[in-house]
């Protein structure tokens, strides 16, 4: 078993340089614009910016993989082609894309560029892994989180593919790149604009005593005075069904994969991705050197050290996500 | 199952309807019995059938769907059968690969995985397919796709920008009915009860157009359909169907609800036939689901529940 590989979140330039120095195998990151699927103010990299990045990776022994990630606007498509054609140049190590029209375009215009399909395809089988492979010779894959390990396992074996996986950060409840909530809410779509309940749309209304986070206009959750507030995530609030009012998809709570990551080796995965391009470089500091130690222990095949990460999970709350049959 | 392609008949204002899958459990009887009367009474071209949200649903209707494709095709509609949008495991992936072994059965595929499997010949794309641009419909027609519906969030300016390529695929929008939003490994139905996907004890069973889903000051906002989960307006794009024809987009998908799906075909029909107005249709459609909210915030781009103009 050859040793997992660290992929890291770089939402600035400050956040790489924090990743490359905690030890991440790889980073990943995206151009300042809708053509990636963390498009929010103050983040990303524009094209010098990810010159001196790739060069800074590069000389640490990590590899950059740019994310592509959303879909190509109707009519428009120039932007997504130029992130190609300029990640080509810029000689970063993969780029990660999710679009069937952009996956042609980039085996066809760069056949050298190494591809990553990303989350946002949502592909969950085998036959769909063989297909993205056979068709644009899809290199690896970052796997929905909509799998358990088992299944996991089950999709290596039979499609013979690097798999990408999870496991530490934000949860998506609902399967990537095939979720409309938020524009629905809002009008801006993770596949669209590569945002979520954007927070061009997030106010803080007081009502009745308590304090409401709004989504375009939605309450997602409220607060008793003192209660700390959450960030308005569409798919963590608390809703009303029937009589009762609940978190009816999913707690405000973070992917946390440690205890599996064991588990998700033996699976014959090949590299473990932390989530989180939105934050800072303390957080990827401890995240990725928290990581960087339990590979490096797995791979001497000693126990895993402990891990205190709770701390930075969302509300200090973390589950195993779909990894775990019993969370369906 | 023996539905062979059929070509729609064609329709005298070149405009066609398909009638969506059922997205809900409905009870077995009244699945049938929605199905025999659209049979007899729904002036629709193309029905397509299957089970879309969840696998555990399908062994319901599976000995009545022989009964139903053949009443259909008697009605002189298109049969069409609908994969599975997710798919996670073998033996959801080996009833899509039965479906694919007949290779004169239409197929709408609504995932990569089934796609892959329909390369080559002609088959048709359902709206959980990622088809946001003309360079994807592009790669798709050379795989064999004829037919696609777009997805719910597209706008205006971008069904135009695809239509206008002129990749000589027949387009189709979703045009009546609750949006199919998000989809899920997990079912939120069985959460709402206090169970798992894995032993849901079928509670989605019956529930006829999803279960309402409000903020906490009582604003509707969505509707929980196992793990699918909905819009609370009902798309209604009746009063765009003469942009889009303008376009090129000439074939509407109505989403069954429970509400009588016959005439609101009819009405339909009768609009795209230039028998009744854009203003009829739109109050026609309203008095056949007087609860429902509309809204067509998608088509005009702004926010997706932005209801239809009074």
């Amino acid at each position: 078993m050859s040793a997992l590989e660290l992929v890291c979140p770089a939402g600035t330039p400050a956040a790489l340089k924090a990743a490359v120095d905690a030890g991440a195998d790889a980073v990943y990151l995206g151009f300042r614009d809708e053509t990636n699927a963390r498009n929010f103010p103050g983040l990303n990299f524009d094209r010098d910016e990810l010159a001196e990045g790739i060069a800074y990776a590069h000389r640490g022994g990590t590899k950059v993989y740019v994310a592509i990630n959303t879909y190509p606007r109707a009519g428009a498509p120039e932007a997504w082609h130029q992130a190609l054609a300029d990640a080509a140049r810029l000689k970063a190590d993969s780029v990660i894309i999710a679009d069937l029209g952009l996956a042609d375009h980039a085996r066809r215009k760069h056949p050298k560029l190494r591809l990553h399909l990303s989350v946002q395809a949502a592909a969950s089988t085998p036959e769909a892994l063989r297909f993205y492979q056979k068709e644009f010779g899809i290199k690896r894959v970052v796997l929905p989180r909509v799998l358990t390990v088992a299944e996991i396992a089950d999709l290596i074996r039979d499609a013979k593919v690097e798999a990408e996986v999870f496991v530490f950060g934000g949860l998506c409840v609902m399967a990537e790149g095939r979720c409309q909530l938020s524009s629905y809410a809002t009008g801006k779509s993770p596949n669209m604009n590569g945002v979520c309940s954007p927070a061009s749309h997030v106010a803080y209304v007081e009502k009745e005593g308590r304090l409401h986070a709004t989504l375009g206009g939605y309450t997602i959750d409220s607060f008793a005075k003192g209660e700390a507030a959450g960030y308005p995530t569409l798919c963590k609030g608390r809703f009303r069904v029937g009589e009762t009012t609940s978190y009816v998809f999913e707690e405000p709570t973070s992917l946390n994969a440690f205890a599996l990551l064991p588990e998700l080796r033996k699976a014959g995965v090949t590299a473990l991705k932390i989530e989180g391009r939105q934050r800072g470089r303390a957080y990827v500091a401890q995240v990725v050197a928290a990581f960087r130690d339990a590979v490096d222990a797995l791979d001497r095949g000693k126990p895993l050290p402990e891990a205190t990460l709770a701390a930075l999970t969302e509300g200090g709350r973390e589950t195993g996500g779909a990894y775990r049959k019993t969370w369906r | 199952m023996t539905a062979r392609r059929k070509k729609a008949k064609g329709t005298k204002a070149g405009a066609a309807l398909t009638l969506g899958p059922v997205l809900y459990n409905w009870q077995i009887d009244r699945w049938r019995d929605f199905y025999f009367r659209m049979a007899d009474e729904a002036p629709v071209d193309t029905v397509v059938l299957g089970e879309v949200v969840c696998s555990k649903r399908a062994p319901f209707f599976e000995s009545t769907i022989p009964k139903v494709v053949e009443r259909l095709q008697a009605g002189g509609k298109e049969v069409v059968f609908a994969t599975l949008a997710l798919v996670t495991n073998r033996r959801e992936m080996k009833a899509i690969e039965e479906l694919a072994a007949d290779g004169a059965l239409a197929i709408e595929a609504n995932d990569v995985s089934a796609l892959s499997l329909l390369a080559g010949r002609p088959h048709d794309v359902g709206p959980h397919v990622n088809v946001y641009n003309e360079g994807t419909l592009a790669w798709l027609a050379g795989r064999g796709a004829r037919r696609v519906t777009l997805p719910v969030e597209l706008a205006r300016d971008q069904i135009a920008a695809i239509a206008k390529a002129g990749i000589g695929v027949e387009l189709e929008v979703f045009a009546f009915g609750r949006l199919p939003l998000a989809l899920s490994a997990r079912c939120y139905t069985a959460r709402d009860s206090g169970l798992r996907k894995d032993n849901c004890q079928f509670v989605c069973g019956g529930i006829v157009d999803g279960v309402d889903l409000a903020t906490q000051d009582g604003k509707s906002f969505l509707a929980v359909n196992g793990t699918t989960t909905m819009s609370f307006a009902w798309a209604e794009l009746s009063r765009h169907a003469e942009d889009l024809r303008r376009l090129g987009v000439r074939r509407f998908r109505l989403s069954p609800q429970g509400v009588d799906m016959a005439a609101v075909a009819r009405s339909w029909r009768d609009h795209l036939d230039g028998k009744k107005s854009a203003a009829e249709t739109a109050k026609s459609l309203a008095a056949l689901a007087p609860k429902a909210v509309f809204a067509d915030g998608f088509y005009r781009g702004t926010v997706g529940a932005e209801p239809v103009a009074a």
